[in-house]
């Protein structure tokens, strides 16, 4: 492979070198000989047969290149191919048998965290097969055992371990702000409930914890749409309400399994048929797929509704009346952890079409759809990492702009991640659209009471 | 435990409406039978921010601005969380605790029903309030909860250290740790999580970890000797007061007593473990093989398994019986001593045991209707709502409390009238 050229922008960006309490006070605490005792001890306890494999099938034939935002947003610059970051990840370790400098483990968690966001759409390109996310997740998970993980996200996964919730929300806080959402709610809807711990209801809805922290007319909002379609729900009063995990990000496996015992433990406790979560991308990865498993569940031992398909079944059913379709063109991101991990693509258009009058397709969509990348624990990294995360995302910025010139005005994206990711993006590179939820549109349009 | 021999176990039938207080309030939330079955009883909505809980038709003599979480007590005592003026209490029997808090969450009930604790939010502190009296001390936050067996006592996993957002390295140094009716342990942890406290209360056993890798078990703030990868929740043998818990090690699950491997066997995963009163049965939930579960024995798992989920396993007082529930898809199953019923159903409630073990009973669900299934034979009743069986401390009769088109009803039948 030929040398990649420097450009400027990352020159400027090693410049400002990213100060990081997590790294930079984990890597302080390490020696190569504790180094290669973890590496070594991971790679042989816990990647069994996978792992060889993907090593011994590449062939470095690049299909998977374009596939990558980074790569396409850096000039097609190798290092952030995902060969590229395999390469100076899990391939280094396992040429160099473990032996890696504390320094050379910098290089690692910077590219684990901060330049792949697992999304998995290079996996689409792959002629073998080869999941790339599985490796880059192996390589945080050794960075987690060599207490090097970038301090945002490290402190959210310590918020998890604590309180079983993203936002460090207290016992008190989380009832609180519902009963506080439903007199609100009362105002419109007035017999409108938020119905906590009620057994044998339909469903329990779960939300990630930026909702009652940030967001709570979000909940607001999903009370009015169950209150107006009559669903027989209910939601936890205690822990497990919480549908989100970041230590599955992290490579906190131990604190993945117990979050998630948790939310499904109570949804058992409840004795509800379903879980529709809401609109949220990487906790239907961690529900519906890593965090179960860990546990030995092969499937959710409740299962999982994301909000799209809730939606789907509720406009097919005519549950929701509909004053009026949405006018503003609209354009849908489709949000790797639903659509490629969990087939939702047409369940999304579905909704779309019946809830507005145009929606412009983004290309390419669907499963072959970019990564707002800020997913995959990615914008959880924080502030230290926002300008390589938006930089590193030009590409899904032009996508996001073509659609724009042919009429989109607002960006629907069911996914709360994509969310933030994407509203980064458009400030950055000046792009006037409005993201939205479906919720935020069904709400806007649905009949209400006078 | 409550006498349930001075339960009415005569009166084949009671009746109380229960559609007609739609007409005397806004609305009216789900019910809640008592424990005897006498009382039926739902929060009402009697005006814009004004609730009430109506029992047998009769509201509590004061409204609230706020009320939820209406329970019975096992002893019959109906409580809620209540709030008038922008503070929380607990409501017995519609009176409220004269302690008032800023917030009170997660009720508490000794099994005898004589005691209600509840955890409690004032001024942004926290501390457990057992029977309307506060620990001494408050704490700066408080995330799990726990009561002794016979109710004198609670405990919490405490936070005794401050430390601001993003100081990840201050919190792995450990700042939480377990509280005794308000007294913490010296001992700090990274993390402190589900408790349980011996019979004679002067024992708290709790999961810890120690930083980010190593997970155990702490007795009193002593930890066992050996760490583990991971461990779940223990529980205090009822007469040798030793702690059992799940335990992981190279990548499998097994039960460690007092820090000591305890079963030989390894499975993908172990919880809810759980002894018989006398102490000589330990059942637990276990994953024999990926993706599949079922209850072990004393290490040994029953040969019957299932794919979705075993849940609510309950064991008899000697040990003689064991139950649990079982999901194959969305299909759920009672299975008892390693035998699954042929009967199946939508949802399914935590089975209940007869005193003299003869009978084992479950409120299931079908099409939206309720009723209860006792020995594999389904009651031929389809209600609107229904609530445990609970069977005469003599095992012949069984009480049903049940709504059906707009009546509550207390019910007393033989047992073998459902059974044949
Ligand atoms: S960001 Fe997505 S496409 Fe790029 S390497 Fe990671 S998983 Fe593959
Ligand atoms: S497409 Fe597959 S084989 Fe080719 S470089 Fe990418 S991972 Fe390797
Ligand atoms: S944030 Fe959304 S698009 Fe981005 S990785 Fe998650 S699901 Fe995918």
């Amino acid at each position: 492979m030929a040398e990649p050229a420097v450009t400027q922008d990352q020159e400027k960006e090693e410049e400002q070198k990213v100060v990081d309490d997590g790294i930079d006070v984990g890597i302080s605490r390490l020696t190569t000989d504790k180094i290669e005792t973890v590496i070594n001890q991971v790679l042989k306890t816990e990647t069994g047969a996978r792992l060889k494999t993907y090593v011994n099938t590449c062939i470095h034939c690049g299909l998977c290149s374009e596939a990558c935002h980074y790569y396409m947003s850096h000039d097609k610059d190798p290092k952030w191919s995902p060969v590229g970051k395999v390469k100076q990840t899990i391939w280094e370790m396992i040429r160099k048998k473990g032996r890696l400098a504390p320094e050379e483990i910098r290089r690692v968690v910077e590219i684990a965290h901060t330049e792949c966001n697992l999304c998995r759409r290079c996996l689409q390109f792959c002629p073998f097969g080869i999941d790339i996310a599985y490796l880059i997740s192996m390589a945080r998970r050794i960075c987690h055992k060599l207490g090097v993980t970038p301090k945002y996200i490290q402190d959210t996964a310590h918020s998890h371990s604590v309180s079983m919730n993203q936002m460090w929300v207290k016992g008190d806080e989380w009832p609180d702000t519902l009963q506080w959402q439903e007199e609100e709610a009362r105002g419109e809807f007035p017999t409108l409930r938020i119905p906590l711990e009620k057994e044998g209801a339909d469903i329990m809805y779960s939300v990630i914890a930026p909702e009652p922290k940030f967001q709570a007319q979000l909940i607001y909002q999903a009370a009015a749409i169950m209150e107006t379609a009559g669903v027989n729900w209910t939601m936890p009063a205690d822990k497990g309400w919480d549908n989100s995990d970041m230590a599955m990000f992290t490579g906190d496996n131990e604190i993945m399994g117990r979050i998630k015992r948790s939310h499904f433990e109570t949804a058992v406790r409840l004795r509800v048929k379903r879980i529709v979560m809401g609109e949220c991308g990487h906790a239907f990865r961690s529900v519906y797929d890593t965090g179960n498993r860990w546990l030995g569940w092969s499937h959710p031992p409740i299962p999982i509704v994301h909000a799209i398909d809730f939606y789907y079944e509720l406009l097919k059913e005519n549950r929701i009346p509909i004053k009026e379709k949405f006018k503003e063109p609209v354009t849908l991101h489709d949000p790797c952890n639903v659509i490629r991990g969990g087939g939702l693509m047409e369940k999304s258009r579905y909704v779309a079409h019946a809830l507005c009058d145009t929606v412009v397709e983004m290309h390419p969509n669907r499963e072959y759809n970019y990564c707002c990348c800020a997913g995959g624990g990615v914008i959880n990294c924080g502030p230290p990492y926002k300008l390589k995360r938006v930089k590193s995302n030009k590409v899904k910025a032009e996508q996001l702009m073509e659609a724009r010139t042919r009429g989109a005005k607002v960006i629907i994206s069911p996914c709360h991640n994509c969310h933030s990711g994407l509203k980064d993006i458009k400030n950055y590179y000046d792009l006037h659209m409005d993201i939205k939820f479906f919720g935020d549109i069904i709400y806007q349009i649905m009949e209400k009471p006078e | 435990m409550v006498d349930q021999s001075k339960w009415d176990w005569e009166t084949r039938e009671k009746e109380v409406p229960f559609d007609p207080w739609k007409e005397n309030f806004n609305w009216v939330e789900e019910p809640y039978a008592s424990p005897d079955g006498e009382q039926v009883a739902a929060v009402v909505n009697i005006d814009e921010g004004e609730f009430n809980v109506c029992v047998n038709g009769e509201t509590w003599e004061s409204p609230f601005e706020k009320i939820w979480y209406l329970r019975y007590a096992p002893d019959g005592r109906l409580t809620a969380l209540v709030s008038d003026m922008a503070e929380w209490t607990v409501a017995v029997d519609g009176v409220p605790w004269e302690n008032k808090f800023g917030y009170v969450w997660n009720t508490l009930f000794s099994p005898d029903g004589k005691h209600i604790a509840v955890a409690a939010q004032a001024d942004g502190q926290y501390c457990m309030v057992l029977d309307d009296t506060p620990w001494e001390t408050t704490f700066q936050n408080m995330t799990y909860f726990a009561m002794s067996p016979d109710g004198s006592k609670t405990a919490a996993v405490v936070q005794v250290t401050d430390f601001g957002e993003g100081e990840v390295h201050k919190f792995q140094e450990g700042c939480f740790t377990a509280a005794l009716d308000g007294n913490a342990w010296d001992t700090k942890f990274v993390n402190v999580w589900n408790m349980a406290v011996s019979p004679d209360g002067t024992k708290l056993a709790a999961e810890v970890r120690l930083n980010l890798y190593e997970y155990s078990i702490a007795v009193n703030g002593q930890v066992w000797d050996k760490s583990f990868p991971c461990v779940w929740e223990p529980v205090i043998h009822p007469i040798d007061g030793s702690v059992v818990a799940p335990v992981r090690t190279a990548g499998k699950w097994t039960l460690a007593k007092d820090g000591e491997f305890l079963w030989d066997a390894r499975f993908p995963q172990v919880w809810h473990q759980q002894f018989s009163a006398d102490g000589k049965i330990l059942a637990a939930i276990v994953s024999p093989k990926y993706g599949r579960w079922t209850v072990a024995v004393d290490g040994r798992p029953w040969g019957v398994t299932f794919g979705t989920l075993v849940s609510d396993l309950v064991v008899s007082p000697d040990g003689s019986t064991i139950a649990a529930l079982t999901k194959e898809g969305e299909t759920w199953k009672v299975v008892v001593n390693g035998a699954a019923w042929k009967d199946t159903f939508d949802m399914a409630w935590r089975p209940v045991i007869s005193p003299d073990n003869r009978y084992v009973g479950a409120k299931v669900e079908r099409q939206g209707k309720y009723t209860v299934v006792v020995n594999d034979r389904v009651w031929q009743k389809e209600c609107d709502a229904a609530w445990d069986p609970v069977f005469s401390p003599d095992g012949e009769k069984v009480l049903l409390r049940t709504l059906e088109n707009g009546r509550y009803l207390r019910r007393v039948l033989p047992v073998t009238e459902i059974t044949g």
